[in-house]
């Protein structure tokens, strides 16, 4: 896999998250509150909203648009809401964030 | 590892034991070993639904609550259909009848409760039955052969859902009662002769104020004799006198019993290692027969079980609804007045309607309805809120909807809409949907019926009707709501509980009151975090540093997100007037970022749509450059000051309205909420601002200017109630700032002036804001302190460049 660098840690916030934007979409990179990052679509898979804009809460997102709840670490919505925002690679290097290559935005 | 879990043993595989394990296991799923016994061979299922089984309206596996597969999944090991015989509390064992030993860290004893059989000639005879387990109603079918006579023994609740249920049957059924009417302990003497006559029209026969000798028979039941002598025959008959706690097998093992197993407030017996909960406890001196309190007992146990050793369990006060169909009942509290009590009544013989309220102190004491029991719960929970209900005494028998009140009223009849019917309008689900939920999905409290059909989840104003589905669809006596709600999941903390505790303790920043209570979760959620935000921020002005990470989108880049993810700019016209400068300023700008749509907005203003993210501080800096600041049409906060052209022009203008809304603009912009605050200012009673459906509303008049509060103009129109009235426009200022401050202070995060009103009542705000005059001039001097902090424009000091973060891409791939 090949690994694109987008960034630094500090550039998102701490329960914050910031966008990566792509030919094909947008990509929603959320920082925890323990200093891990995570990457999935930004398009909630109920109707679309920005993830980026939500609340970040442990390894969780909550869309802005109408609070349904995403798991960071697979990308699926919290249960009893089913669909998927898929998850996409990261990794932090040195303070340094990398995305994965092939970074498209998955067909949800 | 596995050995080192400690072993819960639960005795009871019923509703409050299993309860207890759900509890516990939301809370720490790996902490113990679970072994669960149960005398019947059935897994946990709903007991409180045997009448519909019974009557044929529900089969048996609708009311199975927990399957095989729950047990298996969360790794418990269940043994049914064994009876524990004996507790050996110095080798910490329990002992069943078929000799299996299972030793216990920890242990719960869930035994409920057994049916009295009254101690007469021929209780033993075969067709003599209790009414508890679904053997008991197995039993019952079996003998329920139409055309066949049963007589009920007992004329409670549950004896009344029987005859009712073997009626259904093709029985025919009689009633047999000690007192003088039916559900004595729920209805006064009117409400139990109403009942008693629907029922009989229903073909129940009722023996009243008789009591039994003896059940008569040689091999079977053949009939009964009262002690009056009189004879009558029966094929079957059902033993419903009440019921007693099952203590037999604490008491065999010393531990401390009265009529029920005696507990703590936090659930314990005498014996630390043993805890009980459910109808076999006796809880400071009562004990509870409805399933409401045994799921307040359920997680005080599992909490104590999980080491949080936080909650206590204080009691509860219980409403009961008769689960007959076509037949609405509802009682609670107190309703035998006594001395210096006051007596509401209703009756309306021909619409069959009957309701009685106690009130003590301006308090609902107790409430017996008949008829009409739509506005059962409310009442209940005005009971356990303990609201002063002196403002609304006239129309209170009439119920919520007769009151104007914000959001959740109009609950008229809730079963008798049709399954299309929608009952939530942000989310479009209908109350076919709803009910279809609750039972396939076996829910039972509010928010799992939000959690999974999303009704009541958005804008909210439809939790009451949503509350009377649920109420009625689980079955009448389960009642979903206790007075003090946690704020989500992340805490054991309630709303009423946030300003006192952040004020007393000092707590000053998020993390802190997470850790000083004992949050859950490590970092809240979207729920509890732009609570505590709000909560601090009010608390400590100036101090506090606002956490942009806990507040919704919205409020953290000031502008309000639309449903393709661009956002509304609405800058700030105060009081509504304008010129024709700003509005080319604005038309220019509107122009140069090829703005999608313009729009007047309700509350004066004008409405830029279709901005994009990156645009808007960009298009912030035209508009300060201007001179416009934020108008805050996005936040929990003061929103607009409307007016009408007044004095200056109006030929009926008795007062520059104008003039002064703008002042009220000036002073209250900025300013933080429980939720979004509106003021208008009318220059007459002819009222064209529409004043009097605002948080603050001011009619001028001639003499000076009247003070309405608590309005709403949204989801359900409430009109304000009035205040005071006053002679200066200082006084205007005065009064709006130590109102908008009362409101900041007391009301819950996302509470509207107009609940908040309703809960508080509004003889406590006049009690603050015109009794009591130092009171008033602290609170406006807090008011004044505040906005000292929050008067910055948001708008320029993002368009300066702070936060700039909230507004680029971190990266372009390309």
């Amino acid at each position: 896999m090949n690994w694109i660098q987008v960034g630094n840690l500090e550039d998102i916030p701490r329960q914050g998250s910031r966008v990566v934007k792509t030919a094909t979409g947008e990509i929603a990179l959320f920082r925890s509150v323990d200093d891990q990052v995570f990457a999935l679509n930004n398009r909630c898979p109920h109707k679309g909203g920005p993830l980026s804009q939500g609340i970040v809460h442990g390894k969780r997102v909550t869309c802005p648009l109408h609070s349904w709840v995403i798991d960071l670490e697979s990308g699926e919505a919290i249960s009893p809401d089913i669909g998927c925002a898929h998850r996409l690679e990261v990794r932090v290097a040195h303070g340094e964030l990398f995305l994965e290559a092939e970074a498209g935005v998955c067909k949800a | 590892m596995e050995q080192k879990k400690k072993r819960l043993v639960v005795v009871g595989n019923g509703m409050a034991g299993i309860r207890t394990i759900e509890e516990l296991l939301k809370m720490s799923a790996d902490e113990f070993n679970i072994t669960v016994f149960g005398a019947e061979p059935q897994p946990n299922y709903n007991r409180i639904l045997l009448s519909p089984v019974l009557s044929g309206e529900m089969p048996f596996q609708d009311t199975v609550l927990n399957d095989w597969s729950w047990y298996e999944e969360n790794h418990i090991t269940l043994h049914t259909g064994k009876t524990v015989t004996k507790i050996d509390r110095m080798r910490c064992t329990v002992e069943t009848d078929d000799g299996i030993v299972v030793p216990y860290d920890r242990l719960l004893i869930a035994t409920g409760s057994n049916p009295i059989m009254l101690p007469v000639p021929g209780i033993d005879l075969p067709g003599v039955i209790g009414y508890r387990s679904i053997a008991d109603v197995e039993q019952m079918l079996a003998a329920a052969q139409p055309g066949k006579r049963a007589v009920v023994i007992g004329g409670g609740l549950l004896g009344l859902e029987a005859a009712n249920g073997l009626s259904l049957r093709g029985m025919q059924v009689s009633v047999v009662h000690l007192c003088e009417w039916p559900m004595e302990r729920q209805l006064d003497k009117v409400g139990g002769g109403l009942l008693k006559e629907a029922l009989e029209k229903r073909g129940l026969k009722f023996y009243l104020s008789r009591q039994t000798d003896a059940i008569l028979g040689e091999t079977a039941v053949t009939g009964l004799r009262f002690k009056d002598g009189e004879e009558i025959a029966a094929d079957l008959v059902v033993m419903s006198a009440g019921i007693r706690p099952n203590i037999a097998l604490a008491k065999s093992a010393g531990i401390h019993c009265e009529r029920g197993i005696m507990v703590s407030d936090t659930m314990q017996t005498y014996d630390p290692k043993i805890y009980s909960v459910g109808e076999c406890v006796q809880h400071r001196g009562q004990t509870y027969g409805l399933v409401a309190p045994l799921f307040e007992q359920a997680k005080v146990a599992a909490n104590h079980l999980a080491q949080y050793g936080r909650m206590r369990y204080e009691g509860s006060s219980v409403s009961t609804k008769l689960k007959v169909t076509g037949i609405d009942l509802f009682s609670a509290g107190d309703f035998n007045p006594v001395a210096g009590d006051d007596e509401l009544l209703l009756q309306d013989a021909a619409r069959g309607v009957y309701k009685k309220l106690v009130l003590r102190d301006n308090k609902l004491r107790g409430a017996v309805m008949y008829g009409d029991t739509v506005d059962g719960p409310w009442y209940f929970q005005m009971m356990r809120d303990g609201t002063d209900v002196s403002e609304m005494r006239e129309h209170l028998l009439f119920g919520q909807m007769h009151l104007g009140d914000s959001g959740h009223g109009a609950k008229a009849g809730v079963m008798d809409m049709p399954d299309t019917a929608e009952i939530c309008g942000c989310n479009g689900v209908c109350k076919g949907t709803i009910v279809n939920t609750i039972i396939d999905k076996k829910l039972f409290t509010l928010d799992e019926v939000r959690a999974h059909t999303k009704a009541s989840a958005s804008c909210g104003s439809c939790t009451g009707l949503v509350e009377a589905i649920l109420a009625n669809t689980v079955g009448g006596d389960y009642s979903a709501k206790p007075s003090k709600k946690p704020i989500c999941g992340c805490t054991e903390y309630a709303h009423q509980d946030m300003h006192k505790t952040i004020r007393e303790r000092s707590l000053k920043t998020i993390p802190e009151v997470m850790k000083a209570l004992e949050w859950k979760t490590e970092d809240g959620c979207h729920v509890c975090r732009p609570a505590l935000n709000y909560y601090l921020l009010a608390a400590w002005p100036g101090e506090y540093v606002d956490d942009s990470r806990s507040r919704f989108i919205n409020e953290r880049v000031h502008a309000n997100i639309q449903k393709d993810g661009t956002y509304s700019v609405i800058p700030r016209i105060w009081g509504g007037v304008t010129s024709p400068a700003q509005l080319r300023a604005i038309a220019e700008i509107a122009e140069r970022h090829e703005v999608p749509t313009v729009h007047i907005t309700g509350g004066q203003r004008i409405g830029l749509y279709g901005i994009t993210k990156e645009n808007l501080p960009k298009m912030w800096a035209e508009l300060v450059e201007a001179g416009f600041v934020s108008g805050h049409a996005y936040g929990k906060s003061l929103r607009t000051v409307k007016t009408c052209v007044g004095s200056e022009w109006c030929r009926f203008g008795t007062q520059d309205s104008t003039g002064l809304g703008i002042k009220v603009e000036q002073m209250t912009w900025g300013s933080w909420t429980p939720h979004k605050f509106k003021i208008a200012v009318s220059g007459c009673p002819r009222n064209c601002a529409e004043a009097t459906i605002k948080d603050f509303g001011i009619v001028c008049v001639d003499s000076g200017y009247e003070i309405h509060v608590g309005g709403n103009g949204g989801v359900k129109v409430r009109v304000t109630d009035f205040l005071c009235k006053v002679s200066s426009e200082a006084e205007v200022l005065e009064y709006c700032g130590a109102f908008m401050q009362l409101y900041r202070e007391d009301a819950h995060y996302l509470d509207r002036t107009a609940p908040w009103i309703e809960r508080v009542g509004l003889p406590f705000v006049k009690r603050h804001i015109v009794d009591d005059a130092e009171g008033r001039a602290e609170l406006y001097a807090r008011f004044l302190k505040s906005q000292q902090y929050s008067q910055d424009d948001p708008w320029k000091e993002r368009a300066e460049g702070k936060e700039a973060h909230e507004f680029t891409a971190l990266a372009t791939i390309v």
